[in-house]
């Protein structure tokens, strides 16, 4: 491995012979092995690309559960400075892919003896899959008011509580956008979709806390062991992916026209503060509205499923949200760089925002922890809350990892894993899961992703988040 | 003469076509794309639809002919199992694509491509032999 320097137990430098061209170095946050597995799917050379990039600041960043991705790793962060530039590859096409997690009062007893048909009863809720129409009709006018007022829109429109926003990256509502910036084409695929879960790696599971790492933390947060939480991972579905594809269509005409040479036609990108940057920023902030108001409703007819099912009221049943994170953004913030306080376009794929205590985007109810960060496992696999770091400020921009990420190709999880063996091997362990086809939830297998405890356990034993709880799965409804 | 294989990604999937013209390329492109959506048998050919794209060069035109049908299977939910390049040339492209809009009993086991993308993309003429690599995400 040439050119990679292991500095600590899980930091790795790259320096900028790795790939001629880089303009700054780069960082892997990783034990031996996840590096290992990083050079093998070439994802380092996708740290190396990124560092090409006109206005990056610092380094390019790789959290420990990068793989391979469209111009960008997935697991990667990068931050550009205002002759820097904002990249559509260093979001991803599902914009405001992100996670949330509501609270129950219920414990495990509650819970098991009728799980199956409470995952039927959501799974009966909440439209999921290719094709299938969403429950909210959202012609053009409901749609602009999503796209501008993201999670307050939705509950005005009676899906959820005014008390949900307080517990949401930026009050659940992205002020930059401006619906205006967002294809008609973009509309389309947004006017049946929204609340719905989205298929792929997108799911909603019932969990039990198995464990507490910090209780302190825990108990501002709401959580303690044996307890009931429901985990909603899920996107901007059809709109993020329009407005990734038409924003990349603009972008690649400004590299062409400027002539800047890149390593990767995939990281096209425009200058920050140009209209095609202003507005790529405008329409991805409506896909993150999009995406946030998405979870929303899914949330909604989740306490609505537990109502039915326990013939009880969300209230009652202690249903809040504890907070909801997006893991595909590409934001403005004020970082500290060279000594100096700055304003920095941070791109964040496939990772999340990892704020320390009294850090001013940490919603109140948390301003003495930090930040919550919602790490989803894969099927079967343990999930687990982390709160926010100072130490995240001054490694990542403020970052940590999303999950665990992929390490074998859908062919082959297909061809190698056998779906129903899976599926009796998860109902051996007492987890019921609700999929379509087997070969789809061959896909999602745990063998095909990295070990995300390792992940974690990388995080922070490189200082960018601290383990609060982890969670273990009972049912899952698979999109 | 026109093919396609499958090929590996770690997240997504991808295909490698090979056709003797131009035409059959962004045919066969099409095909090996809805072979990860439906098998063409279960789709009937009730509707049809012009397609018509402008590009700048030949692997723009390649990305916005895939999208353009992911677009219709994302927004319309349409599924479609033929394709009929009418003309094709490095910056243009007219088709007729033939399919049905997405049946929930029939059609429960489709499956969804997001998106066509420029990773490791390439549409070259080899030997006299048109061949394409696309990546798309899932």
């Amino acid at each position: 491995m040439e050119n990679l320097k292991q500095v600590s137990e899980y930091k790795w430098e790259m320096n900028r012979d790795y790939k001629p061209g880089m303009r700054v170095p780069g960082t892997i946050y990783a034990d031996m092995e996840l590096v290992r597995l990083a050079e093998r799917d070439r994802a380092l050379e996708q740290v190396a690309n990124v560092a090409f990039l006109p206005g990056i600041v610092d380094r390019s960043l790789a959290m420990p559960d990068i793989h391979w991705g469209y111009g960008f790793p997935i697991g990667g962060v990068a931050a550009f400075g205002k002759d820097g530039v904002v990249s559509p590859g260093g979001v991803g096409f599902d914009i405001s892919c992100g996670v949330r997690l509501v609270k129950t009062n219920l414990d495990e007893a509650d819970v098991k003896p009728s799980l199956g048909e409470l995952v039927a009863a959501m799974a009966a809720n909440i439209p999921k899959g290719l094709g299938v129409r969403g429950r909210i009709h959202s012609p053009e006018g409901v749609l602009r008011k999503v796209f501008t007022g993201g999670v307050k829109a939705v509950v005005s429109m009676g899906y959820g509580r005014e008390s949900d926003l307080e517990y949401l990256e930026r009050g659940g509502v992205c002020r930059e956008a401006d619906p205006g910036k967002v294809s008609a084409r973009a509309y389309e695929r947004g006017k049946d979709q929204l609340g719905t879960l989205g298929s792929g790696n997108h799911f909603l599971e019932v969990q039990v806390v198995e464990r507490i790492f910090l209780p302190e933390v825990a108990r501002a947060f709401g959580l303690h062991e044996g307890q009931v939480v429901v985990m909603i991972h899920s996107g901007s579905r059809g709109v993020g992916h329009q407005i990734c594809t038409d924003h990349l269509k603009v972008m690649d005409a400004v590299v062409r026209r400027t002539g800047l040479e890149l390593p990767d036609r995939q990281l096209g990108c425009a200058p920050l503060g140009s209209r095609e940057a202003d507005d790529y920023m405008a329409a991805m902030a409506c896909a993150c509205n999009y995406a946030m108001g998405n979870r929303q409703a899914l949330m909604h007819w989740t306490r609505h499923s537990f109502e039915r099912h326990f013939k009880s009221s969300e209230r009652k049943l202690g249903m809040d949200l504890m907070f909801d994170v997006s893991h595909n953004i590409a934001r403005m913030e004020t970082h500290e760089s060279n000594g100096k306080r700055t304003e920095l376009c941070v791109h964040r794929k496939g990772a999340t925002a990892s704020f320390p205590p009294g850090h001013p985007e940490v919603p109140r109810a948390y301003a003495q922890t930090g930040q919550p960060v919602i790490i989803p496992g894969d099927v079967g696999t343990h999930s687990y809350v982390l709160v926010g770091t100072p130490e995240a400020m001054t490694e990542s921009f403020g970052s940590t990892c999303h999950g665990a990420g992929r390490t074998m190709s859908r062919s082959k999880a297909k061809k190698t894993i056998s779906g129903s063996e899976l599926r009796e091997r998860l109902k051996a362990q007492g987890i019921i899961v609700m999929a379509g086809k087997d070969s789809q939830l061959a896909e999602e297998a745990p063998e095909a992703y990295k070990d995300v405890s390792r992940v974690v356990d990388v995080c922070e034993g490189a200082g960018l988040s601290r383990k609060v709880a982890m969670m273990r799965p009972l049912g899952v409804l698979k999109g | 003469m026109k093919k396609y294989r499958v090929i590996e990604h770690t997240a997504d999937i991808g295909i490698e076509a090979e056709a003797d013209s131009l035409e059959e390329l962004f045919e066969v492109a099409a095909e090996g794309m809805f072979s990860f959506i439906i098998d063409p048998s279960l789709v009937s050919e009730v509707e049809r639809r012009h397609v018509e794209i402008d590009a700048a060069d030949l692997e723009e035109l390649m990305f916005s002919w895939l999208n353009e049908l992911a677009y219709m299977l994302g927004a319309d939910g349409l599924l479609l199992s033929r394709f009929d390049i009418e003309r094709v040339a490095t910056t243009r492209l007219e088709a007729m694509v033939w399919g049905e809009p997405i049946d929930p009993d029939r059609h429960r086991d489709a499956e969804e491509v997001k998106a066509a993308t420029y990773h490791q993309m390439a549409v070259e003429k080899r030997e006299g032999t048109w061949l394409a690599r696309i990546i798309f995400d899932v």
